[in-house]
């Protein structure tokens, strides 16, 4: 009975007070010596450092910066870094995804072949050795001088990748960007919400359309005023002595992370989607023969239909995993949300703030995408089906 | 009328049997799309197929004896850098005439893992005792300093050796840590409950790299020197943490999928909670999480590689240097595609390993 006597003990309430009492006085032991730690350096604790200037530069910014900005903007800009790299990284794997899925279910054997090959290679080596890559990759491509050249459009070259780009300002992109994201949602919005189900489609087709056209005309609108004086909309890349001018420049730290998070994201967004469509029972497809539908209706309003909902809640969970891979820019110096806290520890010493920020960032972004997530998932689930999570 | 009676013989005729051609022709060639889809990826995966069997096999140099300039002006992939710098990659800067020790201890901890496959190992016991016999063999061989082994100390441990201690370490602390995390979620007590949830909540938000950056980088300018240990061991317990808190979940999920009359039976029994814990609820809940947990694996496998950014010499550093020194170069294709065969070889076969478990287990249910 020794044995029934601890248990009862690890149960007791006093017990349990006495374990508590302990935590506590050992996390504030750690905390007082933290602080004595810190003013031995000469730290003073606070937030105040916010406002001091930097007094170094950043690799990769999408708004105007020098040395003497505050560090509140230098970590605003990080933030930025993340969430650029870290959506155009999902629309990439998610693009990639979709083709892969596609192949891996598709019945043509070739085609599955093909799937499984891409999905296998890319699955099952780390992430960091696939950035690691493709940074050696793009930093060994000829100087500018000699860049590989696709149609005087696309050239790559040691310094960076030159695509096409705008001459309007980044903020006017960023709110066309916004503008687009919007029509688009309530585009959808329009067309699949439940709450207007009480509407004809023959209504809800031209409202669609008409939140589209909205959309465009603003950010035509926005383009326009955005626009930088005397020169064409369409910025093109070319090669100007010994570098290249114009276009838009992708830097090799950039490009490299961008490549590895969609290959890798893609395979594993690939076999959830597969997955997803796997998952459909064989009697709603049988159904839709049996009523004569063609295969391309099956796939659009049964199976396209059902799959989404089997594949959004892992989707948010990988959808979240590649936005936290993002932090991997410091393997290759792409100044991302962490590479620009961690410099900033390094230069400011203000540990404890600067990482109370780094996680309140993150859960940010995480939660963020979570919730929005949800709300899509909880909007198209089929009534009396229940909201799987 | 007899004509027109139905023979049983003519209904009973099943649907008339593909043949092996014709089963190829309706599975290939079955749709106009098909034969497009067919034949263009055929062509595809042979172009991909042949540039890559030239590089890596016709047009390649394989001995160590080929220079590096030599090797340079080949078309095909350079293999000799791996040849030339084999030991520095497995091995890092362990000691060259103690390499065999590196080596003996690298096979130990695989033959670990290749036994703890065997379903005769399933057991809590079994496993334990394999594991800690098995670590500790690998430590005595790699640290030495007993049995007339000669010290090494941590500092020199590098290369593939050290990324597979470094996971050994995890899997060995962690596994343990996540049950406990498991069971003090589902404590009744909030005193227990809340904050063990909180601190799996916050860890699962965080990514790895910034847990590693925090306990290699942040804990010396925070902790007094005397508290801190070595940079090595913080960056075990920080990603042994960071492996609990998700497999905590993984147990978690297992222990709520049973259902609630398997430790009710166990109350009326009177056997007390860890009894119940130990002779009922985890060996099932263990068997239904297998899956998840062996993919657990694989991903914690595969982020030990993140470990470089803290500065710790482990197999894909070790690579880097192989290539990044002066002669070599221009090789890091070729290294970076060994480094990616050896990653691949574990972990494929690894997850091959839980696929194979998954459809196992699901026979077994029906």
């Amino acid at each position: 009975m020794k044995r029934d006597s601890l248990v009862t003990l690890l149960a007791s309430r006093h017990f349990q007070a006495v374990v508590a009492a302990i935590v506590f006085v050992v996390l504030a032991v750690l905390v007082y010596a933290g602080q004595q730690e810190l003013m031995a350096k000469g730290i003073v604790s606070g937030f105040d450092f916010l406002w001091r200037s930097t007094g170094w530069d950043i690799g990769f910014s999408l708004i105007p910066y020098s040395i003497s900005d505050p560090y509140w903007k230098v970590l605003l800009i990080g933030l930025m870094n993340t969430l650029f790299l870290g959506f155009a990284g999902l629309a990439l794997a998610t693009l990639v995804g979709v083709l892969v899925g596609v192949a891996r279910t598709s019945h043509n054997p070739v085609l599955n072949a093909i799937g499984t090959i891409y999905v296998e290679t890319f699955r099952n080596v780390p992430l960091i050795l696939q950035a690691f890559f493709w940074y050696a990759v793009y930093t060994h491509l000829p100087p500018p001088r000699k860049a590989v050249a696709f149609g005087d459009m696309v050239f790559l070259s040691a310094r960076g990748i030159y695509l096409p780009g705008f001459n309007i300002s980044n903020g006017a992109i960023a709110i066309c960007a916004l503008f687009l994201v919007v029509g688009i949602v309530a585009a959808l919005w329009l067309i699949a919400s439940r709450r207007l189900s009480g509407w004809a489609e023959a209504r809800r087709l031209p409202l669609a359309g008409l939140a589209l056209v909205v959309a465009g005309v603003a950010i035509f609108l926005v383009g326009e005023a955005g626009r930088i004086a005397g020169q064409p909309v369409v910025s093109m890349p070319e090669l100007r002595g010994l570098n290249i001018r114009g276009g838009l420049r992708l830097t090799s730290e950039f490009a490299a992370l961008l490549t590895a998070m969609s290959l890798y994201g893609g395979a594993y967004l690939g076999e959830i989607i597969r997955a997803g469509f796997l998952s459909i029972p064989k009697g709603q497809i049988e159904a839709a023969k049996a009523l004569g539908f063609r295969p391309w209706h099956i796939f659009t309003l049964v199976r396209l239909p059902l799959a989404i909902r089997a594949i959004l809640p892992t989707l948010t969970n990988q959808y979240v995993w590649l936005i936290k891979a993002t932090t991997l820019g410091i393997a290759v110096g792409f100044s991302d949300f962490f590479l620009v806290i961690s410099t900033s520890i390094n230069q400011s010493g203000q540990t404890v703030e600067l990482l109370l920020i780094l996680m309140g960032g993150f859960l940010l972004i995480n939660y963020t995408i979570s919730t929005v997530m949800n709300a899509i998932n909880r909007s198209i689930a089929i009534r009396g089906q229940g909201t799987r999570k | 009328m007899a004509d027109t009676m139905l023979h049983t013989s003519d209904v009973s005729m099943g649907p008339p049997r593909q043949g092996a051609l014709e089963k190829f022709r309706a599975d290939y060639f079955g749709r106009p799309s098909d034969v497009i889809l067919t034949l263009g990826g055929t062509a595809l995966l042979v172009y991909i197929g042949w540039h890559l069997f030239q590089w890596a096999i016709l047009d390649a140099a394989f001995s160590a004896d080929v220079g590096a300039k030599a090797c340079e002006a080949k078309a095909g992939a350079c293999w000799s850098v791996i040849a030339a710098r084999w030991r520095l990659m497995f091995f890092g800067l362990y000691p060259y005439e103690e390499h065999w020790r590196s080596g003996l201890a690298c096979a130990i901890a695989i033959g670990v893992g290749i036994l703890s496959c065997v379903p005769y190992f399933w057991t809590a016991r079994r496993l334990t005792v394999t594991w800690v016999l098995g670590f500790a063999a690998f430590v005595v061989l790699m640290r030495g300093g007993v049995f007339g082994l000669s010290e090494v100390t941590e500092e020199q441990w590098g290369g593939l050796s050290l990324t597979i201690f470094i996971f050994a370490a995890v899997a060995l602390i962690g596994m343990p840590l996540s049950i406990l995390l498991a069971l003090m979620r589902r404590s009744s007590t909030p005193f227990v409950s809340v904050p063990v949830g909180l601190l799996i909540d916050t860890v699962r938000s965080l990514p790895l790299i910034t847990i590693l950056f925090t306990v290699a980088v942040v804990v010396p300018i925070l902790v007094p020197s005397w508290l801190q240990g070595e940079k090595l061991y913080r960056v075990i317990a920080g990603m042994a943490l960071f492996f609990a808190a998700y497999q905590a979940e993984i147990i978690r999920s297992g222990i709520q999928s049973l259902s609630s009359g398997q430790d009710e039976a166990g109350r009326t029994l009177g056997l007390t909670y860890w009894q119940r814990m130990i002779y009922i609820v985890l060996p099932q809940a263990f068997r239904r999480a297998l899956p998840p947990t062996i993919n657990q694996m694989v991903i914690t496998f595969k982020e030990t590689s993140l470990i470089i950014i803290v500065g710790l010499f482990e197999f894909l550093a070790s690579g880097n240097a192989a290539y990044g020194s002066g002669e070599w170069a221009f090789a890091y294709v070729e290294v970076y595609v060994f480094i990616a065969f050896v990653y691949f070889v574990f972990v494929f076969s690894l997850s091959r390993y839980g696929a194979y478990l998954e459809r196992r287990m699901r026979i077994a249910q029906h």
